[in-house]
């Protein structure tokens, strides 16, 4: 995580001219002018659209508001009815099996290509195997499910089509709450397993290749070689790949609305999708807010706690 | 910050086996298998995007599938834009994207230098808090924003999705980094002949930025050309909708028998990511990954 900033800022006040301390004062003074004017643009737009809208939706969580009434205060009332709320708390639940699975798979087809990739083969078959896999990240969420949703028909789906080849009877991908959960995940991590496999392949081209050649003339071959070195010396990135993809993972919402609308019934509804609902079908403001403040804490637990875990069990070199 | 890549594969390999008598690798064989299989599951839903984009709509849902459009029929990407308005949605979505990455380029470049090579007072922990905001998700700002885009009588406009979109925490660090990146001494020669701030900033740094900026707005354009959560909150009327929203909206109406028609609208939507997957690979691997330590 630890990105090298130049350590310019001292060699900067070293060099500084000597020149009279009159002409010194103004340059600082024209710096600080310049500084603020620069920051101005970025400083005035996030306090608006993130730091004011941070605040308001915390406020929010505590008053009822349909927007065109009056809002009114209502303490911890909106977060009484969301815990108890049987959607709520279903599609809650659906994210964290969500996250559990599709993050373990993401991450372990990740890493086992990563590995595959980094070792000797044509540079040219490397480039493009780095390439294919990469690719999926750079379309949109929206367009991938619209197509997917085709692939997964029950009746005549290429999916169902090939798995007939097999004699496998067709499978009812997305009228059932276990095959759309299944075709939610696939289609997730068909489309993001590209970003941590990147990390991957950064992480491990910086073990260095002596740690490989000790572990050669120890007797260590083949899976032992990646049990022994590669693992704990991928730790630090493994930590921070799963980070990524947690708090990624944890915000789902283009894939589900656009394959299954959250159906059928509410098996594949999510946390975002009820926040999404509740204020804007439902126009229950504050009651979405309610469940933005819990996802947000739930996000930021989950981070503090990996980073906790990190100390015992990630080896740093 | 660029992945490094080269190390382990330079790694000696053990002594070449003589000719002659030279032994199939297995583990090079079952690894090319493997992970040749992983690129035709990658690549294939794509192929089958394409080729059926290119069947006539009639024969467009027929099996066995087509992954290779062998005779290629344009009827479809006729009928799309019968079906939809599509130069209206592309029209919004290069406007919103375009605006939004110049914005991003120009306000990230003047911020990341004052983060990076200005000094003011109280820089640090300012520049804590933009990047403290990198974690709030905008599923949560988003009923705020929406108020916020309606008081300011914006709603159903594209400047809804463009103005809140263009100050940006990721783009403002990245710049930072690449400043810092660049050598000091250039603001030491300008400043001792007698160069103001601006006139070092304008004429020594920023036309050195450019590769940075050019990161931060394929960044950009990437992400908003495909962002489809802010959109589909912040627009109501159709003539307001992004390329994904009218895509969507497409699948909807159109039944089962107009697959290749959805699909063409697919394909065309994906060409400017295809552009930018082309020529910009490497700086948006790099850009995707930067900040993460690798």
């Amino acid at each position: 995580m630890s990105t090298t900033i130049p350590r310019r800022e001292r060699s900067k006040q070293a060099a500084r001219p000597a020149g009279p301390a009159k002409a010194a004062a103004s340059g600082r003074h024209s710096q600080r002018w310049l500084a603020w004017m620069f920051l101005a643009p970025t400083i005035v737009g996030m306090g608006l659209f993130t730091l004011v809208p941070i605040v308001a939706s915390v406020v929010l969580a505590f008053f009822r508001w349909d927007i065109i009434s009056a809002p009114t205060f209502v303490g911890f009332d909106n977060f009484a009815e969301v815990v108890q709320d049987p959607t709520v708390r279903v599609s809650f639940l659906n994210t964290i099996v969500f996250v559990v699975v599709a993050v373990a798979f993401q991450l372990g087809l990740a890493l086992a290509l990563a590995v595959m990739v980094q070792e000797k083969m044509p540079s040219w078959l490397r480039t493009f195997f780095r390439s294919a896999f990469f690719f999926p990240l750079i379309l949109s969420a929206a367009s991938v499910s619209i197509f997917m949703r085709y692939l997964f028909n029950e009746q005549f789906g290429v999916v169902n089509w090939f798995l007939s080849l097999a004699g496998i009877p067709a499978v009812p991908w997305l009228t059932t709450p276990g095959g759309s959960a299944a075709v939610v995940i696939l289609v997730y991590v068909w489309q993001n397993f590209g970003f941590s496999f990147l990390l991957f392949i950064g992480g491990l081209a910086s073990i260095p290749t002596e740690t490989y050649e000790a572990a050669s003339l120890d007797g260590a071959t083949g899976w032992r070689k990646h049990l022994y070195v590669t693992l704990p010396l991928l730790s630090p990135t493994t930590l921070l790949a799963s980070v990524i993809a947690i708090i990624n993972a944890l915000q789902v919402f283009d894939q589900p609305y656009v394959l299954t609308r959250g159906g059928p019934g509410d098996s594949t509804r999510t946390a975002v999708m009820v926040i999404f609902e509740s204020a804007f079908q439902r126009l229950e403001f504050g009651q979405a807010s309610a469940i933005g403040v819990i996802l947000t804490l739930i996000i930021m637990a989950v981070t503090a706690a990996q980073f906790r875990l990190s100390k015992r069990f990630v080896f740093y070199q | 910050m660029s992945t490094t890549t080269e190390r382990v594969s330079t790694r000696p390999a053990p002594a070449p086996p003589a000719r002659g008598r030279r032994k199939p690798n297995w583990n090079l064989v079952v690894r090319i298998a493997l992970l040749s299989l992983a690129a035709v599951l990658t690549l294939g839903p794509v192929m089958w995007t394409l080729s059926t984009s290119l069947r006539t709509p009639s024969e467009s849902f027929r099996l066995p599938p087509s992954f290779f459009p062998l005779n290629p029929d344009f009827t479809s990407y006729v009928q799309v834009f019968e079906q939809l308005d599509i130069f209206i949605l592309v029209l919004n979505s290069a406007l919103v994207t375009g605006l939004i990455a110049v914005g991003q380029m120009v306000t990230a470049a003047m911020a990341g230098y004052a983060f990076a090579n200005l000094k003011f007072r109280g820089g640090g922990a300012l520049f804590s808090i933009v990047l403290a905001t990198m974690m709030v998700p905008v599923q949560v700002t988003i009923v705020p924003v929406f108020m916020l885009i309606r008081g300011m009588g914006l709603s159903d406009t594209l400047l809804a999705l463009i103005l809140p979109a263009i100050p940006t925490a990721f783009g403002t660090f990245l710049m930072r980094q690449y400043f810092l990146g660049l050598p000091a001494d250039l603001a030491e020669a300008a400043a001792i002949d007698g160069a103001s701030p601006w006139r070092t900033f304008r004429s020594v740094y920023a036309p050195l930025a450019v590769p940075g900026m050019a990161i931060v707005g394929i960044l950009a354009f990437n992400f908003h050309w495909n962002e489809f959560f802010r959109p589909l909150i912040l627009t109501i009327s159709e003539r307001n909708f992004t390329l994904p929203l009218g895509l969507v909206s497409l699948q909807g109406n159109l039944g089962t028998g107009s697959i290749s028609v959805v699909l063409a609208g697919v394909v065309l939507s994906m060409i400017p990511a295809l552009v930018v997957f082309t020529f910009g690979q490497r700086a948006l691997q790099d850009g995707l990954t930067a900040g993460t330590g690798k």
